[in-house]
Parts: structure tokens; C-alpha cells; sequence
């Protein structure tokens, strides 16, 4: 691989500005994705500056009953923290279904969010891919497309976000926190993510120097009747067919209230607002159900290879708030057989 | 010819529960593997692959490549020896501008670490002029051909007027066809050599540490392609971290880290595959399409069967999969009809994986006879004992052994089956259940040629020496119980050699035929040695022989049988299929140990259950491959593989050798994914024809 710099600054600002002044630098924190694509050759960064051991790991309560994620907490620990087993059991669960033990060990919030897609062109270097180099066109468009994305595709990109993690805190309404050279702001998870459009290189609306610090979770009274359902080709170690992240709150029979989120369709992590909206007030009923899902994948374009993709999203997506409906899920309840 | 050591001898070390002997050295990690070799002071090669899929190199840019400071040489087309002989074209690396499928070593690096290599490989600039290329298996090609044989030395086809009268005349017909996809062996180590190049006084020679299944193949390609003596060539495999078939043959990548070596002569230099370059440099397994056809009588026995099979080749080298050619022997039919048809594309070379031909073949077969068991009403295990053969169809030879009504009793009680014919769509909660069965069956092969060294140590114990390796299998192991018996020794006086082509010569590790070769080459040798040296032999005393004559095995047809029940649930709102359970009984013949037994057939059961549910690879039409790495191309993970028990019959089978055993390595692949597919349509009424049984078939 290409020979880079390697440095580790003492503090977030001393790592903003070794980036920020650097075009040809990228931050390393788990090296769980950046490591695999350095060795492909499909970045080549001449600067690492490993954000890592920042004391950015910290997992607490929020006085009004949220969550505020620091940046390098590994998966692992926050799927294990007892204040998120208790009341954000949606996010453990989801972070349980990605990857493995032993990457979820190294692999940090922040770099969840920021991983690249598994799309297999895009991890070819001699395949044409519009994300590695802009205008190069895009391989998936005639190629093997099963796991990428039917929502918020383009002519350019059809590539699937990967990240189980990232459902989970956009049906959470989470907020990014990020620091750049002018100080600190606040995006929107669901903001957070680029459509591909024109530009699939520009993944994030993140400026380059610019360094995730945190995530916070405001707090969801029904956060309790929330599940994570992933649907996948084995039943461990690979990425999301098609993903529910759910919560649900039913009063007298009507939706009281509702997060729904989907995996695995989406180019980016999927809020799924038309059906939310579509259910609001309504019967929770399965019927109501099905209609707000076919509602939400009516913007769907499929290809050949992944239209299965829209009935397993509305089928899996039903069944998670059908349970919901009739009961929460009891805490460390087992999915298989 | 009596038969070695009946399991009630007093000191019989055959047939006893001896851990694996390599099992301390590959847990600790000591174990040196291909890679691992130690080496003074070695240089690391890396491939610079093609990035089209049929064409011409037109220019090819080094500079970069070169200038990076480490780098020792950069071979190409341009610059690289002329070899000896390139009638192989997978072999005949590097020696022209053509490009025959994505993913051909174009260029390769030597430098100083391995990364450097990789940056350098990365820096090589190809240009291409690209040609179209065809890379999807079209059994309605006008290019489709009939191979001159199909793997194994079978014929292509085998013909019977009769069977299309018969077919549409039968009471019950099946007629279906049956898909597979594109498969790898997918084993744990990359193909890997570490190669040594020396000039002495102008004769040079060759030491290769290779991950292979085949040291003295390794080296006689090698010999052939470079146009050296092959006493000037060594390979050396002491332990493989896993082949499948795919390390049986040696591949363009062991030509390349010799080219690599000879670039810095006296220097050692290690070439690993990336994991990405195995799926296209180390093989794979053909994707087929099957038709089937079963015409019976009203009480279900099979009148005719028509079995034809299409699949690809890479355009530069035949491998034709000996699909159909099981339906050859499995079931009795006054008439069939099997073919092949292959159609070359602009594909990598495909080669053996585990169970060639039976494990795509029996498939579609035993998916058919449940099929048809639903057309005439009777269950399947019943289907299966009226049809079964009184010796083999296509040969006449009586059996040595054929207890597939045995295994199919004995895993239906083990199991719990519960006749039926038709699906039962059982519901529990949110699972659809189902059960299903298949049979399976692996012939009983011979390759000639292995022999063995006995030599009496100083110390009382036996040099035993054989070139043969150990994937992974449990070779040093059993192949030590059966010489401690042949010699009549404890197991502890034996000191086993494997993996040199320095010791004698010894056939492939493939074929499922490891342990009857090499260990009746043991056993010739032992008894040779006995009779030369007698039961005191001085230190130093010392016999090469190769097995004995063994006329029996040309009297019969020598087959392994055996029976698959599986359970699945699944998932009737996600589609998800699980495998919770499943019982094989197996007839092998003698079973040497049963620990290392055990895991042959587990593991390959495993393999079998892994194919039905999850792997899948394809060809794009610019050669690309769908999935280039275990992230995506999807072997069984732990959680998804349940309770698996395997069961053999206590037997043996002393036509095929005198050690009684015939191979364990592959049987249980075969028939496995067709007991999961059986399975799935008890549970659901969906039939579908096609691996693997992903979600997406299952959707409400």
C-alpha cells in the first residue's frame, strides 16, 4: 500500500487542524473499513492522523433521559452499556446484528456512521465506480445489483449504506455532533447522510477536517416498544437484505406514536417519514400497516436483482410493528430457532 | 489377499479415537504453513491482475512501479522468460498480450516487503484494447460443445434410443430443470508459495513451499511448463490450511512466484494470493443448469431416466464438471440417457471442488426423485427402496457394498421421519417447518502410483515416508494408525513424513482416495519390509514398495452411499431459512478414526448446507465477479449451522483396498443441498429449482 504519515494528536482540536490543513489526510479511528480499503487500494490517504485513543469514548445519560455517544465508543461497549440495554435496547440490538464480535471490539460510533458501502464495485479498484472517482460511471448499473439500494438511488450510485447502527439512531432522531475548525455544530442523523445524486463521492455533509465527536439521543418515552429486525443471506456476519428499526406507541388501538426506519434499501440510512406520517393517528392495525410501507417504498426503483427487496422490506416491516402492537419484546429475546 | 487387522486385534490401532496429531501444532500456531516457511532474508511478490475481461494489453506502464524505492523486479509480458511450454494456457503466465478473463495475472513485483509489492502492483498502468466478452452460461448457445470426456475420465454422454419412447409413455413423469450457481472452495488459506530459485554451475533448481493437495503434481507441471528435470524441483506441503479441490491442481499463481524466484535467483520469495485473487486464480465450480427427467411406472419405478447437464469452461482451458454422472448409477432404469454440454466463456478456470460432479448432480437428481415420489404418492425413502439397482446400471459389475436402504432406515429412525408424499406446511409460531431427505453417493476411486518408505530408526521406532499431504483432512494421523498396524507396532513407533516431493512419490489429495492409495502404499511397503527384514530389523533397514496387487477392485462397482435428513424453519414473514437440525447416516466402508471421520463428514455436510443456503457467485458481462471476498460471498457462519451429527454403518469393504476404508472427504456435500431444498418445499409447497434458497424465494 502507499506509504502515509502516521500521527496522534492529544486533543480534538489538534487532530481538526492536522486534517483540515491537509488535503491528502484522513482520520483513523478503528480501522475496521479505512485499514481493508488502504490494503485495496481504494483510498490513499499520505496522512493518517488516528483519532483513537481522543477521550471521545464516553457512553452517559443525558439529564432529560437521553443519550450523548462520544465518538470513539466501540460498538461492542455501547451495545454492552447498561443504560442503553435499558432504554435504547432498538440501538444495542442493532448494533448486536452488524459485523462481527471482534470487529464490533475495534470499530468506533463515529466510524460506524462513516463507513463506506460494501458495494462490490466499489471495492474493486478495476471496476468503474462514480463514489471511488467522480464521473468514472458506475458498474452497478449493468452489474450485480442484490445488495444495493431500491431508495434514494441515482443514474450515478446505487450502492446500499451498510450500517445497522446508523437505523437505529435515525428512527431515534439522533444528532451528530461534529467539530471543525470554527467551532462545533449539530446535524441531524437523518441529515447527516448525503443522497447520491450526481456526486455519489460525497457521502456526508461533513467538510473535510471536520470530526464527528459525539452523537446524542434525545430521549423516546415508548423507546421500550422499539425493535431491530434484520433480514440477511446467513444469519451472522453480513450486511442487511433489508432491516426494521421500530418503535411504536399504540393508545386505544390508534398510532400514538412511531419510528420507523429501514436497512439494506436505502443508499442512505432510511427514515421511513412517509409511512410514519401515513400511521400517525391512525388504526394500528395490520392493514394500516401494509398501506403506510407500500406507501414509503412507492418511491422505490428496483432493479431486476433486488426488486425482492420492496415485499421483504413491507413484509419484515409489518411484522416488526405487528409484535410491537401486540407486545414489546422482552430484553435479550432470542430471534432464532 | 486377508485383511488388515480386524478391529478385535489386541493391539489394532485402526478404528480408534486418535486426536489428531497436528491438531497441538496448528492451535499454538507452530504449524508453518506455506507462507510461513522460515527464510532468510525473503522478498514478497505481488500480482498485478487484468482489468477486463477479454482483450489485448496495448501499453503497459512500469516506471512508476519501478521507481518506488524496495522494488527488485517487475515481470510483464514485455519482460518476462520465455517458459517451455505453454500448451496450458492457465500456465503460461505471462507470456503474451492476450487477456482471456478478468482477473489474469498481466504483471507481477518483487520487492522488498510485501507492501511495497502491493503499492508497486498498484502503480503497474495497463491499457487495454477490450473485445466483447461473453460470461453468462446460456444453455441455448449455438456455442455450446460436447466435451471428448467430462472430469474423472468419464464419457459425456451416454445414449439410449429408448428413453424418450419410454418417457413419454410413463405413468408418471418429472421433468424439471435445476439451476446452481457459481461456486468457490472459499478455503481459509489463500494460495500461497514460498520459492526459492538457485543457479548451480548453470543447472538450476527450484524449492517451492506451496499450499497444495499435490507436491508431486505441483511439481511435475512445474517441470513441464519450465522445461526443468524434475529432480531439480522441490515442493514441500507439510500442513494446508484447507483446498476443497481447489489446491488439487497446481494454478497460474505457482507458475508465477517461480518466475518471481528466478527474477532474483538465491533469494527466497514469498507470493500470496489476496483473498480477492483466490476467487479468481484459484478456482471454482461451474454454475449448471440441469434438466432431469424421470419416467415410472404406476408403483414408481423408474422405466428411463434423462439427465443433461450445461455448464461453462474458460475459454483457454477445458474443465468439464461430471455433472449427469451420477445418474448413471444411482437408481435402476432399463434405460438413460446422460449428457454434458460446455460452453467456453471469458471466465477464470474453473476446477475441482469438493465432490465434483456428484455435488451439483446430486442436487438436481434427488430433487427429482421427491418430486416424482409426490407424483406416484409415496414417500421418498419408499421411492427410493423400489429403485434400488441389484448391481451398477451402467456397468453390470455386482456392488461391493450398496446399503443405501440401510442408511435411509437407519437415519429415518434417528431422525424421526414421518412418511409423507406431499407438503405438510406446518406452522409453528412464526416458523414454517419442514422436513426433508435426500441420498448421497461418492465412488470409490483408485489413482496408482503412490509408494511408500519403511526405515527402521535408531531409536526403534519407523520412518514412514510418503509425498502425500494433509490438508486439513486428518492424513498424519490415520495414515500413522493404519502403518502401526500394517507393521504391528504401538502407534507411538511410527515417525510420519508427508508433504516432500524428496519422499516418494504419492498421488493427489482429491478424489476422496487419500487414504486407500496412500495407505495401501503403506501397507505394501509394510509388508515388504517384514518380509525383506522380518519382525527385528537392524537400524537402517529400509523398503520403498507401493501397494500390493488388488484384482478385486476391478470385479465391482465400488460406490459410498449414504442418507441426509434434514429439518427447516422458515421465517414466513422474512423468508429466512434455518437449518436446526440434521442427521446423515453414512456407508463408507471402514472407518479409520473416528475422530477425524467425524469431522469429514460433518464438515462436509456443512459445506452442503452452506451451498443450499447461501453461496452464490456470477460472472458480470465485464468479467467482474459479484462477490470477490468471504464479507460477500457467503459461506455458513456459526450461527448458522445447528445441530449437524453424522452416523456411519459399521463395515467394510476389503474389494476396494485391504485397509477396508473407502473415502470420507466428500460424500457428505453430496446430496445435502437437495435434503434442504426437499425440506423447504415440506414446509412451504414452493419448489423451487435453484440454488441457494435465499430469503427472497420464501416472501409471503
Amino acid at each position: 500500500m502507499k506509504e502515509f504519515s502516521y500521527t496522534r494528536p492529544d486533543s480534538a482540536e489538534a487532530a481538526v487542524a492536522a486534517v483540515a490543513q491537509d488535503p491528502d489526510a484522513v482520520y483513523l479511528a478503528g480501522g475496521t473499513n479505512l485499514v481493508d480499503h488502504l490494503k485495496l487500494g481504494i483510498t490513499t490517504p499520505g496522512s493518517l492522523v488516528d483519532v483513537s485513543r481522543l477521550a471521545l469514548g464516553d457512553v452517559e445519560p443525558t439529564p432529560d433521559g437521553g443519550l450523548r455517544i462520544g465518538a470513539t465508543a466501540r460498538n461492542s461497549d455501547l451495545a454492552a452499556h447498561p443504560y442503553v440495554r435499558r432504554h435504547f435496547s432498538l440501538l444495542a440490538r442493532a448494533l448486536l446484528a452488524g459485523a462481527s464480535g471482534q470487529i464490533r471490539n475495534v470499530a468506533t460510533t463515529a466510524g460506524n456512521l462513516l463507513q463506506r458501502t460494501r458495494c462490490g464495485y466499489f471495492q474493486d479498484p478495476d471496476a468503474r465506480c462514480n463514489k471511488r472517482r467522480p464521473g468514472a460511471g458506475c458498474a452497478a448499473q449493468e452489474g450485480w445489483t442484490r445488495y444495493h439500494a431500491v431508495l434514494g438511488t441515482s443514474e450515478h450510485c446505487l450502492a446500499a449504506h451498510p450500517s445497522d447502527m446508523a437505523v437505529a439512531l435515525a428512527a431515534l432522531d439522533a444528532v451528530v455532533v461534529v467539530q471543525g475548525r470554527e467551532g462545533e455544530r449539530r446535524v441531524p442523523l437523518t441529515h447527516f447522510h448525503r443522497l447520491p445524486d450526481d456526486r455519489p463521492d460525497l457521502e456526508t455533509v461533513l467538510e473535510h477536517g471536520e470530526l464527528v465527536t459525539a452523537v446524542e439521543v434525545p430521549p423516546l418515552p415508548y423507546a421500550d416498544r422499539s425493535a431491530y429486525r434484520k433480514v440477511r443471506d446467513r444469519a451472522s456476519y453480513a450486511f442487511a437484505l433489508v432491516s426494521v428499526a421500530a418503535a411504536l406507541d399504540v393508545r386505544d388501538g390508534r398510532v400514538a406514536g412511531v419510528r420507523l426506519a429501514l436497512g439494506g434499501v436505502g443508499t442512505v440510512p432510511w427514515r421511513a417519514s412517509v409511512a410514519e406520517e401515513a400511521l400517525v393517528g391512525g388504526p394500528a392495525t395490520e392493514e394500516a400497516y401494509r398501506e403506510a410501507l407500500l406507501a414509503e417504498l412507492a418511491q422505490a426503483s428496483p432493479r431486476e436483482d433486488n426488486a425482492f427487496k420492496i415485499p421483504m422490506a413491507r413484509s419484515t416491516a409489518v411484522s416488526v410493528l405487528r409484535q410491537l402492537t401486540q407486545a414489546p419484546p422482552p430484553a435479550g429475546r432470542r430471534d432464532q430457532p | 489377499m486377508t485383511e488388515l487387522s480386524q478391529p478385535a486385534d489386541r493391539r489394532a490401532s485402526i478404528g480408534t479415537a486418535e486426536p489428531r496429531h497436528d491438531g497441538p501444532a496448528k492451535v499454538t500456531g507452530s504449524a508453518p504453513y506455506a507462507f510461513e516457511h522460515p527464510a532468510a532474508d525473503p522478498a514478497y511478490g505481488h500480482l498485478v491482475t487484468s482489468a477486463v475481461a477479454r482483450g489485448r494489453i496495448t501499453a503497459l506502464h512500469t516506471d512508476a512501479a519501478r521507481a518506488l524505492p524496495g522494488v527488485l523486479a517487475v515481470l510483464s509480458h514485455l519482460a518476462a522468460p520465455a517458459l517451455a511450454d505453454t500448451s496450458d494456457a492457465e500456465f503460461a503466465v505471462l507470456q503474451s498480450d492476450e487477456v482471456a478473463f478478468r482477473g489474469q495475472i498481466v504483471a507481477l513485483v518483487v520487492a522488498e516487503d510485501a507492501e511495497t509489492a502491493r503499492e508497486a502492483a498498484r502503480l503497474v498502468g495497463v491499457e487495454y484494447e477490450e473485445s466483447t466478452a461473453r460470461t453468462v452460461l446460456d444453455p441455448e448457445s449455438d456455442a455450446l460443445y460436447c466435451p471428448e470426456s467430462v472430469n474423472g475420465g468419464h464419457r459425456s454422454d451416454t445414449r439410449d434410443a429408448a428413453v424418450e419412447g419410454l418417457l413419454s409413455a410413463a405413468d408418471h413423469l418429472l421433468d424439471a430443470t435445476y439451476r446452481t450457481p457459481m461456486q468457490h472452495q472459499a478455503a481459509m488459506e489463500p494460495h500461497t508459495t514460498t520459492a526459492l530459485w538457485q543457479e548451480n554451475r548453470g543447472h538450476p533448481s527450484l524449492t517451492l513451499y506451496d499450499s497444495t493437495q499435490n507436491p508431486h503434481g505441483v511439481r511435475r507441471t512445474l517441470a513441464t511448463v519450465l522445461g526443468l528435470p524434475a529432480d531439480a524441483i522441490r515442493c514441500v506441503a507439510h500442513y494446508v490450511g484447507g483446498g476443497f479441490g481447489s489446491k488439487g491442481l497446481p494454478h497460474a499463481n505457482v507458475v508465477a512466484a517461480a518466475l518471481a524466484a528466478r527474477a532474483v535467483p538465491g533469494r527466497t520469495v514469498r507470493l500470496p494470493l489476496t483473498r480477492q485473487q483466490t476467487f479468481t486464480l484459484g478456482g471454482h465450480r461451474t454454475p449448471t443448469v440441469q434438466r432431469v427427467r424421470l419416467g415410472a411406472d404406476e408403483g414408481g419405478r423408474i422405466r428411463a431416466i434423462s439427465h443433461e447437464a450445461w455448464e461453462h469452461t474458460s475459454r483457454i482451458k477445458e474443465f468439464a464438471e461430471q455433472t449427469a454422472a451420477i445418474s448413471r448409477m444411482m437408481y435402476t432404469a432399463e434405460h438413460r440417457t446422460t449428457a454434458h454440454r460446455l460452453l467456453p466463456l471469458d471466465v477464470p478456470v474453473p476446477t475441482w471442488m469438493r465432490a465434483p460432479g456428484e455435488a451439483p448432480g446430486s442436487y438436481a437428481l434427488e430433487v427429482a426423485v421427491d418430486e416424482l415420489a409426490e407424483l406416484v404418492g409415496v414417500d421418498p425413502i419408499e421411492l427410493r427402496v423400489r429403485n434400488e439397482p441389484p448391481h451398477d446400471p451402467e456397468t453390470g459389475k455386482p456392488w461391493s457394498s450398496r446399503r443405501l436402504v440401510d442408511c435411509l432406515r437407519e437415519g429415518a429412525e434417528w431422525f424421526g421421519w414421518d412418511p409423507h408424499h406431499a407438503p405438510r406446511l406446518r406452522r409453528e409460531g412464526r416458523w414454517r417447518v419442514g422436513h426433508g431427505v435426500a441420498a448421497a453417493t461418492y465412488p470409490g476411486l483408485y489413482i496408482p502410483g503412490t509408494k511408500a518408505e519403511i526405515e527402521r530408526l535408531g531409536d526403534g521406532r519407523y520412518a514412514v515416508r510418503t509425498g502425500a499431504v494433509d490438508l486439513g483432512t486428518g492424513a498424519w494421523t490415520v495414515l500413522a494408525q493404519i502403518a502401526a498396524d500394517a507393521l504391528d507396532c504401538p502407534l507411538d513407533r511410527i515417525a510420519l513424513e508427508l508433504g516432500d516431493t524428496r519422499l516418494p512419490r504419492a498421488s493427489v489429495a482429491g478424489g476422496s482416495t487419500g487414504t486407500a492409495c496412500w495407505g495401501s502404499a503403506i501397507v505394501g511397503a509394510a509388508r515388504a519390509f517384514r518380509a525383506e527384514h522380518g519382525s527385528d530389523p537392524r537400524t537402517g533397514a529400509r523398503t520403498l514398495a507401493g501397494p500390493e496387487e488388488h484384482p478385486e477392485r476391478e470385479q465391482y462397482a465400488i460406490h459410498s452411499f449414504g442418507a441426509h435428513f434434514v429439518e427447516v424453519r422458515i421465517d414466513a414473514d422474512t423468508g429466512e431459512v434455518r437449518v436446526p437440525r440434521m442427521r446423515s447416516v453414512f456407508s463408507a466402508g471402514r472407518i479409520i478414526n473416528p475422530v477425524t471421520a467425524r469431522s469429514q463428514f460433518v464438515g462436509a455436510m456443512i459445506m452442503g448446507v452452506s451451498a443450499a443456503l447461501h453461496e452464490e457467485n456470477a460472472v458480470g458481462h465485464g468479467g467482474a465477479l459479484a462477490t470477490h471476498d468471504l464479507a460477500g460471498y457467503h459461506v455458513a457462519s456459526h450461527a448458522d449451522v445447528g445441530d449437524l451429527r453424522a452416523r456411519w454403518l459399521e463395515e467394510t469393504d476389503p474389494a476396494y483396498t485391504p485397509i477396508g476404508a473407502r473415502g470420507i472427504g466428500e460424500i457428505g456435500i453430496v446430496g445435502a443441498a437437495a435434503a434442504v431444498a426437499n425440506a423447504t418445499y415440506d414446509a412451504t409447497g414452493l419448489r423451487i429449482r435453484q440454488l441457494p434458497l435465499t430469503p427472497d424465494h420464501f416472501l409471503p
